[in-house]
């Protein structure tokens, strides 16, 4: 096994500001980003603040930006760095800085709320649904989602812009919508609810300009914008310019279920 | 006297996995305002660990399953140590728990004709684990997390209050259950993570679902969380705990590189068609296959292969054993010299089906050791070994209503009660566990609850607690400094009763060395001087706990939040250790070096833990009979290999056989 001293630089503080901190900390082989971060927890700062559980890429806690850009700490291996690379680890810049590593990410919860819940369809009891396969692999491929929030953390429209965050939802939250306005079975639209003219008029659809940066630093490499993003903007058109497109779609639609 | 925030509720449920999300749903449901609280960010449970999928006989794929095959199923898995009413239970429910996700928006994988799939999993009879890919547990956090959230969108469009009826303290961490002057459940008192601030929670009934005592181990599947809390809140609120001496090693964890020693590579690898095989290239497991299971296990390769293809005629391959089987075997073929490089045996997919189908079937297991491991598990075996995964033991818990023995008001759900697994959980029992057991905890904490019972809190205690919380910080500058934060009455540096003397402990030490001994001398396979030894090193520990310092302030200290979870992982270790020393016989989850038999005479025998002073006692009690009815399920020759002699004789005067 060979072990080396890495140099880390980490962002110390909490709402009243704070600073990069420089450490020298040891390194072994196959180690990941968190497993040097908790290093320095048990032998240097025990009160160095991150946020952590599964430590294996499947509950998406411990977002963080490494050397600026969002990734999990725990799938991020220290072989993709050089040995003698400073190592700069600071909180996602979209949210505010509670404290070291960890951010208030409680705009994502409030984004949750605001998206109605799956309808079920009427008539049709526990132990009845039927659904293909086909069918539910498009909105299967959203639930992969482990809401580390990255996708939220690097999406330009509000990185760098408190401004838009009241209008828009954010990647992770269209992709919701786009979930369940591709579930082959959400009756939404016969209760009255038009998810597709919701992410256009109460989400933020519109501020999306497909750059794919949210998919760039997906961890479980979801096509959020090909597959959620893209395809919510062409049917919010089939709503608003070809009523024969939208009756089509909803006609094949109920065929399939 | 400190002063701490109160808020009222009706039932509190205290983790939001998937055990206490559904109890809370429930809860909720039946009118109880309720209110959850989470170690983590809601969603982020370790319910979203779990892989292969939830057990229940919904007889999709095979048309003859049903609840009394699932039900045998578990009582054999256990080695007939379970509460065979749970059992019972578990079975009957699971098919409705399971359908009634899909009505708040689940998706499963299908079968051809568009119903729920079903897959294969250790020790089941048939194809039966409903799933989605190898993420079955999002799947389910997932969709409880979001019918919580639709509940208050329900609550805000007619109250105008999303949290009125169903709250969510995310980032909170309960340390006491609080009692009225009888006894009697009146709340919680918890600090949240993030400001450090204290706050009571008072509420008539408590629901328990805290998940394990992972965390305790060095080598473990489980995240951080898993810290025994809810066992150690039953504790020292005076409900005993049974079964501890079981815990799960599940067989297959990844062993190499170091740092991700230990996570879990799923039972689906085995499920749909992966092999285990040693350094000789042989397929050990069918060298393994015990007694009690000669009958129901291929003999040849050539059978357990076509077995996938046409089960009705071939007996299954014996890596399909239950878990506890397969832990022992590779233990075993490791410490013969037929190990990997890295300590392991290899387990193998890679020629047993094309890479598509690997990458369509196990996407995370591909993902996980390509970004984790460099292994491409389409081209190359894994490398796996046994992993702390499951502790079967827990609070002891009426089997319909989940109340806790002995504190009225205490319910507990899932991982962190006992007695559903017996000695050892099959795979996928988990997921339907929770969701039986979280249902009927919910259910029957909020009738309790709107019974009208319940007095006060006593202000005593409350100090107590906050005391308790704050010692960590002892006289030093460290209370100091943080957002309010109170100090510690006790200025002397002697904190404990009996005035410890030595220097100050790092809590981050402490917990490495309790994982290693728990890991080396209460592992999987156990002996008597060693668990001896464990227990001295534990009481050492506890001494030295009571001298752990913590620098900085309250807000978001990683290193109080770990002086004080110890308390937990300590008496949770100290369980274990006791319980496994006191069973005399190897049974499940628990391996005895020095008895390696399983033993008929041990059937009927729990063991209880209580707090005792400091210190943890231990108490026998014999289980209630099994009910004929669930006896005749099973032939009279299967019964033999297992219940006791006065058992059997009872059995046969009622059988007038």
């Amino acid at each position: 096994m060979s072990t080396y001293d890495a140099r880390f630089r980490v962002w110390r503080g909490d709402v009243d500001g704070g600073e990069l901190t420089d450490y020298t900390v040891e390194v072994h082989d196959g180690e990941v980003v968190l497993d040097v971060v908790h290093r320095l927890q048990a032998t240097q700062t025990p009160d160095l603040a991150v946020r952590w559980n599964c430590k294996a890429g499947k509950c998406g806690s411990c977002s963080a930006e490494i050397n600026g850009r969002p990734r999990l700490l725990c799938m991020t291996r220290m072989s993709v760095f050089a040995r003698d690379e400073v190592i700069t680890v600071t909180p996602m810049r979209a949210f505010p800085v509670v404290r070291d590593l960890v951010t208030d990410v409680s705009f994502n919860y409030a984004k949750a709320r605001e998206i109605p819940a799956f309808v079920p369809p009427a008539g049709v009891g526990p132990g009845e649904y039927r659904m293909r396969q086909e069918d539910v692999e498009r909105s299967q491929e959203f639930r992969k989602c482990i809401e580390c929030f990255l996708c939220q953390d690097t999406c330009h429209v509000v990185r760098d812009h408190e401004e838009n965050k009241g209008a828009f939802a954010g990647p992770r939250f269209l992709m919701r919508v786009a979930e369940l306005d591709m579930h082959p079975l959400d009756a939404a639209e016969e209760a009255g609810l038009d998810r597709r003219r919701t992410a256009q008029e109460e989400h933020g659809l519109g501020y999306c300009n497909i750059t794919k940066c949210c998919t760039e630093v997906c961890p479980e490499s979801i096509h959020i914008t090909d597959n959620a993003l893209i395809p919510m903007k062409e049917r919010v058109v089939d709503r608003k310019y070809d009523p024969l497109v939208w009756l089509g779609n909803t006609i094949r639609r109920r065929k399939t279920t | 006297m400190t002063h701490v925030e109160r808020e009222q509720w009706d039932v509190v449920v205290v983790g939001a996995g998937g055990a206490g999300l559904r109890a809370a749903i429930e809860a909720r449901r039946a009118g109880a305002r309720t209110a959850v609280i989470c170690k983590s960010l809601f969603g982020k449970a370790h319910t979203v660990m779990a892989e292969g999928g939830i057990a229940a006989s919904m007889a999709n794929v095979h048309p003859q399953d049903d609840w009394k095959t699932h039900f045998r199923d578990t009582m054999r898995g256990g080695k007939f140590l379970n509460q065979w009413r749970m059992a019972e239970l578990h079975a009957q429910e699971a098919p409705e728990r399971v359908w009634e996700l899909e009505t708040w928006g689940a998706l499963f994988d299908r079968t051809p004709d568009g119903r729920i799939s079903q897959r294969n999993f250790g020790g089941h009879e048939y194809p039966r684990l409903a799933h989605v890919g190898d993420r079955t547990g999002l799947e389910l956090l997932r969709t409880l997390q979001q019918r919580s959230v639709g509940l208050q969108q329900e609550d805000h469009r007619e109250t105008g209050d999303h949290e009125g009826r169903l709250k969510v303290f995310q980032e909170f961490t309960v340390t006491r259950i609080l009692k009225d002057g009888d006894g009697r459940v009146s709340g919680v008192f918890c600090y949240e993570r993030e400001s450090g601030r204290f706050l009571v929670l008072e509420a008539p009934a408590v629901v328990l679902a805290t998940g394990g005592i992972g965390k305790s181990f060095k080598v473990t599947s489980n995240s951080w969380e898993y810290t025994g809390d809810g066992h150690a809140l039953a504790l020292l609120a005076g409900a005993p705990l049974v079964n501890m001496e079981f815990v799960q090693f599940h067989p297959t964890g990844m062993v190499w590189p170091p740092s991700v020693k230990g996570i879990l590579v799923t039972e689906s690898v085995r499920g749909d068609g992966g092999v285990l095989r040693n350094s000789e290239g042989r397929r050990f497991m069918f060298d393994y296959v015990p007694d009690v299971f000669k009958e129901k296990y291929a003999e040849t390769e050539e059978e357990g292969d076509r077995w996938y293809e046409d089960p009705d005629h071939n007996r299954r391959p014996p890596e399909l054993l239950p878990r506890d089987e397969v832990a022992r075997a590779i233990n075993s073929e490791v410490k013969a010299g037929r190990g990997s490089p890295h300590g392991g045996v290899f387990l193998d997919v890679s020629t047993r089906m094309p890479a598509e189908t690997i990458r369509r079937r196990l996407p995370s297991m591909y993902h996980q050791f390509k970004e984790l491991a460099d292994v491409d598990i389409t081209a190359e075996a894994m490398e796996v070994g046994p992993t702390c995964h499951y502790v079967m033991g827990g609070v002891n818990v009426d089997s319909e209503t989940a109340a806790t023995v002995g504190v009225p008001g205490l319910f507990a759900a899932g991982e962190v009660a006992g007695g559903m697994h017996g000695s050892n959980r099959l795979g996928g029992n988990s997921l339907s566990d929770l969701l039986v057991f979280g249902r009927r905890a919910g259910l029957y904490a909020a009738q309790y609850a709107l019974s009208g019972v319940g007095g006060g809190i006593v202000a005593a205690d409350v100090d107590a607690a906050a005391a308790e919380a704050l010692a960590p910080f002892g006289s030093a500058s460290g209370a100091s400094g943080g957002h309010g934060a109170e100090r510690n009455a006790d200025a002397s540096g002697g904190r404990g009763p009996e005035g410890d003397a030595g220097p100050p402990e790092n809590p981050y030490t402490l917990h490495q060395e309790l994982q290693q001994t728990m890991n080396d001398l209460v592992g999987i396979i156990r002996r008597e001087g060693e668990m001896a030894e464990a227990l001295d090193r534990i009481a050492a520990l506890r001494a030295r706990a009571r001298r752990v310092t913590v620098e900085g302030h309250r807000q978001f200290n990683p290193g109080w939040h770990l002086a004080l979870d110890l308390r937990n992982m300590l008496l949770v270790g100290e369980c274990v250790a006791r319980a496994a020393l006191e069973r005399t016989e190897s049974r499940g989850g628990h391996t005895r070096e020095d008895y390696p038999a399983m033993d008929r005479a041990w059937r009927p025998v729990n063991l209880l833990c209580r707090l005792d002073g400091d210190g943890i006692a231990l108490e026998r009690t014999r289980t209630e009979p099994i009910r004929p009815d669930l006896l005749a399920l099973f032939e009279q020759d299967e019964l033999a290999k297992y219940l006791a002699e006065e058992e059997l004789e009872g059995l046969e005067g009622s059988h007038g056989a």
